[in-house]
């Protein structure tokens, strides 16, 4: 995984990004103009790490703000917006404060915001909320290979959960897609 | 034949309608924030609408490989009610998305004092975001309020290039040509224009800065007659042209002047479909 060091280390060079940096942790309000901003400002061109330019200077422009703000700023972002704070969260010294973000982009139907947020910093959900948002991606047709440390979190518990929603799929001559399979295969396995 | 259709509120929309409308040749679609049937009552419900038009209305378009934009505003009839006016102070955060190609729609319903005060303090921030504006005309006092428009726009100082002024008809086009705004014609089963008149127009005023939308909303309407009215110009003589000059560049023209219209990679129509459900967890 990336760290906001590595990340500033690849936008270092970008003069414009610095001054806005400087600008937010002085006056955290600016960002409300500057985050949404960030695709035109900085570009979008690919980092290392599967990382965009617009992502990574978001997820420094997150880091300049005061922790609370970070809420407000998904609160008010487009999807790209929203897609860029899921992804920062694990870098960000925020604990388990902005858990509210992740369970809101598991409320929504868009799959992107479904499978970003089941990264690294659902390590923060409970057992029963992962479980749900798990069975929701295979719902929904996200790839588990979405889902931060699937293997070692899913337990039996998930299994039952999976194998109930298999067996509604066939009744219905449906069938559930190969990676959800996989899982449930390997969680049978004594 | 491929259209963009530069007013349409697709929230109020079936997934049926993206399908046809995809499957009619409509590539690219922007939403403008308008009033919903029922009168809001307060900023939240307003920001929740906002995030629609940002947020889950894209993804649905893009389901149909259909490209989806939006313009931000408080609309002139609810301008009018003082529990809705703190939204005036959120729409900076919206007009700096990326998604957002215009202030809009803005203009007058009733053309009472606080349309007046909200209509150019929206125009300002026009200016201040540099964006175009799009005007919707009233569908009362039509005339009037589209004069009324164009001297609002006067004032602002905001170049009439880079505003749209919407749903004229026979009686308002001239005033609207003269002042060198982009014309805006909304194409309605029953009411503002039919796809005739709109020909009609057309050989009077050719297509230079004339643009032709659906407006289709959750009243009656049909997001097809734009394409209806494509065909009504080939039927009429117009060449293809001239069809693609009306309903694909002239849109994208006035759209692109906000520097944020994005039609990269936009899907061909028939390979969307292959096998492919919407994906909305419905699943």
């Amino acid at each position: 995984m990336t760290t906001l060091d590595l990340l500033r280390r690849e936008l270092g060079g970008d003069d414009r990004l610095a001054g806005d940096l400087r600008r937010v942790a002085e006056d955290p309000a600016a960002v409300a103009a500057l985050f949404p901003a960030a695709g035109r400002r900085y570009g979008r061109g690919p980092l290392a790490n599967g990382w965009t330019t617009d992502e990574a200077a978001r997820a420094l422009l997150l880091a300049a703000l005061p922790p609370e703000e970070i809420r407000e700023v998904y609160r008010y972002g487009d999807t790209n917006e929203k897609l860029a704070v899921l992804k920062a969260l694990p870098l960000l010294p925020v604990g388990d404060s902005c858990v509210p973000l992740v369970q809101d982009a598991l409320r929504t139907n868009d799959t992107r915001l479904v499978a970003a947020a089941l990264g690294p910093y659902a390590d923060h959900l409970g057992p029963p909320e992962w479980r749900q948002a798990v069975l929701k991606c295979v719902f929904m047709g996200v790839p588990l290979a979405a889902v931060h440390r699937l293997t070692e979190r899913a337990d039996h518990e998930l299994a039952a959960m999976l194998a109930a929603f298999a067996h509604e799929r066939h009744a219905a001559g449906r069938d559930l897609p190969p990676d959800a399979v996989a899982l449930l295969d390997q969680l049978k396995e004594p | 034949m491929r259209i963009f259709d530069p007013h349409i509120h697709m929230t109020s929309r079936t997934t049926d309608d993206y399908q046809r409308m995809a499957a009619a040749g409509v590539r690219a679609v922007v939403e403008p924030a308008f009033w919903l049937g029922q009168p809001r009552t307060n900023p939240g419900s307003f920001t929740d609408y906002f995030d629609s038009l940002i947020g889950w209305e894209p993804f649905r378009a893009g389901q149909f490989g259909i490209r989806h934009h939006a313009t931000i505003a408080l609309n002139p009839k609810e301008a009018n009610d003082p529990r809705c006016r703190p939204v005036l102070d959120l729409l900076p955060r919206y007009l700096a998305k990326d998604g957002v190609v215009a202030v809009g729609e803005i203009g007058y319903d009733s053309m009472t004092p606080a349309e007046d005060e909200v209509f150019a303090a929206q125009l300002a921030l026009a200016l201040d975001h540099d964006l175009p504006a799009l005007i919707h005309t009233p569908h009362r006092d039509k005339a009037r309020g589209t004069t009324r428009s164009l001297d609002v726009v006067k004032e602002s100082g905001i170049d009439p290039g880079r505003v749209l002024l919407d749903h004229l008809n026979e009686v308002t086009v001239e005033a609207a040509r003269d002042a060198g705004v982009w014309i805006g014609f909304s194409i309605y089963p029953d009411t503002k224009m039919s796809p005739d008149r709109m020909v009609a127009i057309l050989r009077g005023y050719g297509p230079e800065r004339v643009l032709v939308n659906s407006a289709a909303d959750w009243g009656r309407s049909d997001p097809l007659l734009t394409v209806r009215t494509a065909e009504a110009m080939l039927a009429a003589g117009f060449g293809p042209d001239d069809v693609d000059r009306v309903l694909w560049h002239n849109p994208v023209e006035f759209y692109a002047q906000s520097g944020r219209l994005d039609l990269s990679d936009i899907t061909g129509v028939e390979s969307v479909f292959a096998g492919n459900s919407i994906l909305r967890g419905g699943s």
